[in-house]
C-alpha cells in the first residue's frame, strides 16, 4: 500500500481520527460516544499509519508500547474507581466536581477518567494487536 | 446538555444511600488491588530483574487483605458493598459469605507460593511475555468470582481468569502447549457459553441477576417454571469447569504442557471454581426449587445424575492416575478424583455433607498446588525428567523433598493424620447416611486407589536408589539445582496441610458455618437487601 496519495494523505488523515477520537471520548458523558468507540477510532488512526508507512514510524510515535497504554489506561480506571473511598459511598460511585477555566464552567468526573482509561486500554489492546499482524505481514 | 429539560426522576429508592464503613472496602479490595498490581507489573514487564520484587509483597498484601476479609465476615456475617451505589437488581453486588471468603483467603495463599516458586521457574522471556502480570490478573479473576453476588457478574470473573489462564498456559510457546491450550480452550468456552444461555434463561424468567435475589424468588416460585432445565445448564457448564466425568479430557490433556508453576497454579484454582460456582448456583440458589420436585425421595433426579457423574469422575480419576507414568498428568488425574469426592458433596446436599465438600476444596487447593511444585522439583533434580521411569533415587538425592512428598502423598489419598482426611471422612459419614450404598463405597475405593497410584510413584522415582552405573552423574548433581525459594513455598504449604490434619478444628467450624449459610441463605440473602424482606 505505499502509493504517493495514500502515503501523502495518511498523516493528515491519521491526525484527525485522533483528534476526531478525543471529541468522541469527550462528548461521550451525555451523547452517543464514549471512550470504548474512541479507542477504536485512535487504534484504526495508528493502524492506517502502519499501513501507509510501515510499523516502526508507528511504534517510535506512539513512544510507550501499547501494551504499557493498555496497563497504564486499566490502572487509571481502577484507580478512578477507587477514589471514591474518600467520599464514603461505594466502590465506583460517581464523584463529580467543577472547575472554572476562562470562566467557564466545567464538570469532572470520576466517570470522565474512567472512560478516558477505557479508551487508553482500547488504543493499547487494539494497537498492540493490529501492530503485530502489520509486521508479520511483511516479513 | 440534551437531558437538562427532561423531568427529574427520584432514583432515592433505587440507590444505597447510607455511608459505607470503611472495613467493607475489604470485598473490593481483593479484586481492584489485583488489577492494579497486574497494571503496573504489565507497564514494567522489560524489567525482567525487578518483577519478582513487585509481585511477592504485593501477593502477600493480598494474603492479608482477604485474610483481614475473612475475619470481618466471621464476626460480622455476610456483608455486601453495591458498586456505584445502585441496589440490586440495577446495581451490581459483591456479597461475602464465608465460604467465598475462606476460598479467596486459601486462592491467596497459594498464589503467594506460587510466586515466589515462580522466581526460578519463569526464566526472563516468561516474564517478557508478563507472567506476574498474568499471574495477578487470574487472581483478579479468581477472587472475583470467589466474591461476588451477582450471576452476570459471575460469568465476568470466569471470563477474566479464562483469558489469564490461556496467556498463563501457552507462555513458551511450545507445540505441545499450544495443543493443550486449544484443548482447553474450546472446552472452556464451550463451558462458558452453556453458562451464559442459562444465565440469559435466568434472566427471561426472573429478570434478575443478583442471586441473593433469585434466591429469594425462587423460594416464592410455584413450581411452574422450568427451573430444573436452568439449573441442568448450569450444572453441566460448572462440571466442564471442575473438569468431572464425561467432559475432563481437557485437563489431563493440557495440565502437564505448562510450567510447572503454572499447573501448580491452575491445579489448585481454576477447578475449585467449577466447584465453588456448583455450590453457590445449585444448591445455594436452586435448593428450595429441588427440595419441592419429589418430597418423598432423598434425592431428587437431578442431585441423583450429580451423584452418578461424581462416582464415574472420582473412580475414572484414581483409575486414571493408575494408569499414567507422566508425573505430572497422573497428578492431573488425582485432581479430577478430588473433583468426584467434591460433587458427591453437593450430590447429597445435607449441611454435613456440604461442609464436607468445602473442607476437601480448601484442603484440595493447597495440597494439589504442593505436589505439583514437588513434582517439578523432582523433575528438576533428574535434569527435567517428567516420567516416573526416568526419575529415580530422589530419596537419595535430597531427602528433605521426598520426606514432604510422601506427606503430601498421603494427604492427596485421605491418610491421617494430613488434611486429606478430614473431609474424606465427613463425606462417608453424610454418603451412609444420605445416599445409595455405592456412594460411600466409590470415596473409600477412590481413596485405596489414589493410595496405590501415589505408593507406586513414591516406591519407583523416590524410594527405589539410583542405578549404580552413572556415578558421574551424581557428582553434577552436587550442586543442588533446586534453592531456596523452591523449598519456601512448598515447605510452607506442607506445614498448613499438617497443621490442618492434625488441628482441624477451626476448619471443621468454617466448613459447616460456611455449608449452613449455603443450605439456609438468609443471612446472605439480608446482607443485601436489609432485614425487612425475608419473612
Amino acid at each position: 500500500m505505499r502509493t504517493l496519495i495514500f502515503r501523502t494523505a495518511v498523516p493528515y488523515l491519521a491526525s484527525l481520527m485522533i483528534l476526531f477520537s478525543i471529541f468522541v471520548l469527550l462528548r461521550g458523558h451525555n451523547e452517543p460516544g464514549g471512550g470504548f468507540i474512541g479507542g477504536l477510532i485512535a487504534a484504526s488512526a495508528f493502524a492506517i499509519y502502519g499501513i501507509a508507512n510501515g510499523v516502526a514510524p508507528v511504534r517510535r510515535a506512539m513512544h510507550f508500547h501499547p501494551m504499557s497504554i493498555a496497563a497504564a489506561g486499566l490502572l487509571i480506571s481502577s484507580i478512578s474507581g477507587l477514589v471514591s473511598v474518600f467520599a464514603g459511598v461505594p466502590f465506583m460511585t460517581g464523584l463529580w466536581g467543577s472547575i472554572y477555566i476562562l470562566g467557564e464552567k466545567i464538570k469532572i468526573s470520576s466517570i470522565l477518567f474512567f472512560d478516558i482509561g477505557v479508551y487508553l486500554v482500547v488504543v493499547g489492546a487494539i494497537a498492540s494487536i493490529a501492530l503485530t499482524l502489520e509486521e508479520r505481514e511483511r516479513e | 446538555m440534551a437531558g437538562s429539560s427532561e423531568a427529574q426522576i427520584d432514583l432515592t429508592p433505587a440507590m444505597n444511600l447510607e455511608p459505607v464503613p470503611l472495613l467493607d472496602w475489604l470485598i473490593v479490595m481483593p479484586v481492584a488491588w489485583c488489577i492494579v498490581v497486574g497494571t503496573i507489573l504489565l507497564m514494567m514487564r522489560k524489567n525482567t530483574a525487578q518483577q519478582h520484587l513487585v509481585a511477592i509483597p504485593a501477593m502477600g498484601v493480598q494474603v492479608l487483605i482477604t485474610a483481614a476479609l475473612l475475619s470481618q465476615i466471621i464476626i460480622n456475617g455476610p456483608t455486601t458493598m453495591v458498586m456505584g451505589r445502585w441496589l440490586p437488581p440495577f446495581g451490581i453486588a459483591f456479597t461475602v459469605d464465608i465460604l467465598g471468603a475462606v476460598l479467596a483467603f486459601t486462592a491467596a495463599v497459594v498464589a503467594l507460593a506460587c510466586t515466589i516458586y515462580g522466581i526460578k521457574d519463569v526464566n526472563g522471556s516468561g516474564r517478557r511475555y508478563g507472567f506476574y502480570s498474568f499471574l495477578f490478573l487470574l487472581m483478579a479473576g479468581v477472587s472475583g468470582a470467589f466474591l461476588t453476588g451477582d450471576i452476570f457478574n459471575l460469568y465476568v470473573w470466569f471470563e477474566v481468569l479464562l483469558i489469564a489462564s490461556f496467556g498463563l498456559l501457552i507462555l513458551g510457546s511450545e507445540k505441545g502447549q499450544l495443543d493443550g491450550a486449544t484443548k482447553y480452550a474450546f472446552l472452556n468456552l464451550v463451558a462458558t457459553t452453556l453458562f451464559l444461555i442459562a444465565t440469559a434463561y435466568l434472566y427471561g424468567i426472573f429478570g434478575t441477576l443478583n442471586m441473593a435475589d433469585i434466591a429469594l424468588k425462587i423460594a416464592q416460585s410455584d413450581g411452574t417454571l422450568p427451573l430444573n432445565t436452568v439449573a441442568g445448564l448450569f450444572v453441566l457448564a460448572f462440571v466442564m469447569k471442575a473438569a468431572a466425568f464425561p467432559v475432563n479430557f481437557w485437563l489431563p490433556a493440557s495440565y502437564h504442557t505448562p510450567r510447572v508453576v503454572v499447573s501448580a497454579l491452575f491445579a489448585g484454582l481454576l477447578t475449585k471454581v467449577g466447584v465453588y460456582a456448583i455450590l453457590r448456583i445449585y444448591t445455594m440458589l436452586f435448593s428450595l426449587q429441588r427440595e419441592a420436585l419429589e418430597p418423598t425421595v432423598n434425592i431428587d433426579a437431578l442431585s441423583f445424575a450429580v451423584a452418578i457423574v461424581a462416582c464415574l469422575t472420582m473412580l475414572l480419576g484414581a483409575i486414571g492416575a493408575l494408569a499414567q507414568t507422566n508425573i505430572r498428568r497422573l497428578l492431573g488425574f488425582l485432581v479430577i478424583s478430588g473433583i468426584g469426592v467434591m460433587l458427591m458433596g453437593v450430590a447429597i446436599g445435607t449441611e454435613a455433607a456440604l461442609g464436607g465438600t468445602i473442607f476437601y476444596a480448601v484442603h484440595s487447593i493447597l495440597v494439589m498446588t504442593a505436589l505439583y511444585i514437588a513434582a517439578g522439583m523432582a523433575a528438576k533434580l533428574c535434569g527435567g525428567a517428567e516420567d516416573m521411569t526416568k526419575i529415580r533415587g530422589i530419596y537419595q538425592k535430597n531427602t528433605l523433598l521426598a520426606a514432604i512428598t510422601l506427606m503430601l502423598f498421603f494427604a492427596v489419598a485421605g491418610l491421617p493424620p494430613f488434611s486429606g482426611f478430614w473431609p474424606k471422612l465427613m463425606l462417608v459419614k453424610a454418603s451412609i447416611e444420605g445416599a445409595p450404598w455405592w456412594a460411600p463405597f466409590s470415596i473409600l475405593l477412590t481413596g485405596f486407589l489414589s493410595t496405590i497410584a501415589v505408593g507406586r510413584v513414591w516406591a519407583l522415582s523416590y524410594w527405589k536408589p539410583e542405578d549404580d552405573d552413572n556415578e558421574t552423574q551424581d557428582d553434577a548433581n552436587a550442586k543442588s539445582p533446586i534453592g531456596v525459594s523452591d523449598f519456601v513455598p512448598l515447605i510452607g504449604l506442607t506445614i498448613i496441610v499438617v497443621v490442618v490434619g492434625v488441628f482441624p478444628q477451626s476448619v471443621f467450624e468454617l466448613a459447616y458455618q460456611s455449608a449452613e449459610q449455603l443450605v439456609n441463605p438468609v443471612a446472605y440473602i439480608e446482607s443485601v437487601f436489609g432485614s425487612e424482606v425475608v419473612e
